[in-house]
């Protein structure tokens, strides 16, 4: 009550900063993810994400250019060059030239090398080896380097979930399989729910308060049960698994809360309306096509954010009714759950993978809350 | 066909379908079995408003007797029958349930089921309602709002992922990217790998749901909250009550209900959940639930008798909410 004299702003402060606080919980956890995304994976192995707007200080082991970089300066064979390319840049704050010794040097000191000549590195990571016979051998002198480097974010992850990665890495397929399980799955029970919740909500028949009554039972109906059985059904009537049987299965299961939800909606439409078209000549047909249907529209979009945000995060049917055993019509949910298994360790994989898949109920969410709100509103309270 | 012409195509037939199926059986209904002229219209009219309901109920009812109301029947059957090689079925009476309440997996699957009852609705419900009582009261409530709801679009496989990075765990040697162990060891302590810790790694997977349906709870309370009469809360004022004392006494119980709802809801959730586990820790580490007991059975051990079994187990707590349900709602249709 913002009218309650006396303590109020100290009270507000408190309210307002537990709320940050809890905002601050629940957000923490999909942001640590989405920043992850964007990082490489040595920076994300080298530091927490919360640290990943700050310049860092890693370890790295580089290596300075091979033997055939050197070149002569009077009788001294020299490579010189740069330890960041590709416009990295860091500042370097100690390095050496042993992984036993990795910071042994300051940037500047000359450190003389095992198979003599001598090599030097500034803070700015230009290196100088020199000698004064030829450098030999394949590779380049190793460095290792104690370094700060400026916060990084790249694109490169969802440049490979999405597009150049192979085999589990890449998720366009599953992306496009979920969209193709989704779409029809969404769109079919709401046109036969729609049907059946004008019956139930507007016509007098023997039996509706009986039917109404089974319809809130189904809705608490556990997944589980149906699993079975409905597997079998599949196979014995030759659907087996695919995306047929995935779209008849989702259909089945959100039609209880199709039907509950639209009729409770159609069931508080203004009575004069549709009992003036009636008294017009009207039949059912028309009054529920013309009238009820274009009203429900709150309604229908509600339950249709329930039942794509239900079908696009669902991992149970798809991998009851879906998947087979080639894998090509695999979702991206149990894409994910296979990479948790197969390359738990690769968070930039991971978090971009989730990402791709979480963007889209994300937006979803965010421009039609409203009616995501209304529903459960319809849905759970009288 | 690629899968997207396919859906295209699956649309249209299955909408289309559906349309024609409509308009047709009205059209047959009202023009050749029933018309509405000659000697009997009367009666003619009468028939046909006595039929056309289950013209209109006719999809929805086949689909759901087939997907819901069917598989509860034959889930049961299969219960109490066992597969027997090159086809066909055994009646073993309760043996499938006899054999699962011994196996030590099913105790630890109830177990931490009866845990997530106990501790996730409570939680979530808790959460969702200081929430819902803290927002109402700022001015910028509503974006609080929005942030604390936004889980409940993500996949509890998703989900899974984004706490599978907060409690990720590096040697002790090593700098640690997981939240919760960054905390521990800046507060001196050990990193732990949380989720390898049997009986509390049940608590670190509740976390996730409760994360997820805190946001639920609270814009159903919130609601509920905006409900309540002004006078109730003035005349308390007026009487001198703290701002605990308005909460606990005034509020609390004037939306009870909505809180028993909320609760039930978040209820039915837990005794399905099965994502979240199965993702995170597959049951390993004594965190097996009963929904990922019955996957396991169904698809790993391909024994189809003790999964219904397991299956019953969870219709049989889901029942009483049920019942409730059904007679909540026909108390309200009178």
């Amino acid at each position: 009550m913002d009218n309650i004299a006396g303590r109020r702003s100290g009270l507000t402060w408190a309210v307002q900063l537990s709320v940050l606080a809890l905002v601050a919980l629940w957000v923490f956890p999909t942001l640590g993810l989405f920043i992850s995304s964007f990082r490489t994976a040595d920076q994300i192995s080298a530091t927490g994400w919360w640290k990943a707007p700050f310049p860092t200080e890693q370890n790295m082991v580089l290596r300075a250019a091979g033997p055939e970089a050197q070149r002569q300066e009077g009788d001294r064979y020299v490579i010189e060059g740069d330890l960041f390319t590709d416009g990295k840049t860091g500042e370097v704050s100690a390095w050496g030239i042993s992984s036993k010794a990795y910071d042994a040097y300051k940037p500047g000191e000359v450190a003389e090398l095992r198979k003599g000549g001598t090599i030097t590195l500034d803070a700015t990571g230009h290196y100088r080896l020199e000698r004064d016979a030829p450098f030999e051998g394949r590779r380049g002198q190793r460095i290792f380097v104690t370094a700060t480097t400026p916060p990084e974010f790249t694109l490169d992850n969802y440049r490979k979930v999405l597009f150049s990665g192979s085999g589990s890495d890449n998720m366009a397929r599953a992306f496009l399989s979920t969209l193709t399980v989704t779409i029809p799955a969404t769109v079919i029970p709401i046109l036969i729910a729609a049907f059946a919740a004008y019956a139930l909500a507007w016509m007098e028949f023997p039996g509706r308060a009986l039917l109404i009554a089974v319809i809130v039972g189904l809705l608490v109906v556990p997944l589980q049960l149906a699993l079975i059985p409905l597997l079998k059904l599949h196979n014995q009537i030759g659907i087996g698994k695919g995306y047929l049987g995935v779209w008849l299965a989702h259909t089945g299961f959100g039609l209880p809360l199709a039907i509950y939800l639209l009729r409770n909606y159609m069931v508080g439409l203004p009575r004069d309306i549709i009992e003036n078209a009636r008294v017009d000549g009207a039949t059912d047909f028309q009054i529920f096509t013309r009238i009820v249907l274009p009203l429900s529209f709150p309604a229908l979009a509600s339950f249709a954010i329930f039942q794509f945000l239900w079908t696009w995060n669902d991992l149970l049917v798809a991998k009851v009714f879906l998947i087979d055993a080639t894998g090509d019509t695999t979702v991206m949910t149990n894409q994910i759950v296979e990479l948790l298994g197969t390359r738990g360790g690769n968070w930039e994989i991971l978090a971009t993978a989730a990402f791709v898949s979480i963007s889209v109920p994300l937006a979803v969410f965010f421009v039609m809350q409203k009616y995501l709100v209304r529903g459960l509103l319809a849905g759970s309270v009288k | 066909m690629s899968p997207a012409l396919q859906a295209l195509v699956t649309i249209s037939i299955g909408v289309g379908g559906c349309v024609i199926y409509f308009i047709l059986s009205n059209m047959i209904l009202d023009k050749l079995l029933f018309p509405a002229r000659g000697p009997n219209i009367a009666r003619n009219i009468r028939r046909a408003g006595m039929i056309r309901p289950w013209l209109f109920l006719a999809p929805a009812l086949t689909l759901l007797g087939l997907y819901l109301a069917y598989p509860v029947i034959e889930t049961l059957r299969l219960s109490l029958t066992e597969r027997v090689r090159g086809g066909g079925s055994d009646w073993v009476g309760l043996d499938n349930y006899r054999q699962m309440v011994v196996e030590p997996k099913f105790r630890e699957a109830l177990r931490n089921n009866f845990l997530w009852l106990l501790v996730v609705p409570a939680a979530a419900t808790g959460f969702g309602l200081i929430a819902a009582q803290l927002t109402d009261r700022i001015r910028w409530g509503n974006i609080a709002k929005a942030l604390i709801f936004m889980p409940m679009a993500i996949s509890f496989v998703g989900a899974a992922v984004i706490w599978k990075l907060v409690y990720d765990a590096r040697p002790i040697d090593q700098e640690q990217i997981g939240v919760l162990n960054a905390i521990v060891v800046a507060l001196g302590g050990a990193p732990h790998t949380w989720l390898t810790i049997p009986f509390w790694n049940n608590f670190f997977l509740m976390v996730v749901l409760i994360w997820i349906q805190t946001g639920f709870a609270m814009v159903i309370l919130s609601a509920a909250l905006r409900g309540i009469p002004e006078e109730t809360i003035e005349a308390a004022i007026v009487d001198g009550a703290n701002p605990w004392q308005i909460f606990f006494r005034i509020k609390v119980p004037q939306i009870a209900g909505t809180i028993v709802v909320v609760w039930t809801t978040i209820t039915l959730v837990v005794l399905k959940v099965f994502d979240i586990v199965y993702a995170m820790t597959n049951g390993q580490w004594q965190t097996q639930v009963l929904a990922n007991y019955m996957f396991d059975k169904l698809f790993r051990a391909n024994d189809w008798g003790v999964g219904s079994a397991a299956a019953m187990v969870i219709m049989v707590l889901v029942l009483p909410i049920l019942v409730w349900n059904v007679v909540q709602a026909r108390r309200e249709m009178k």
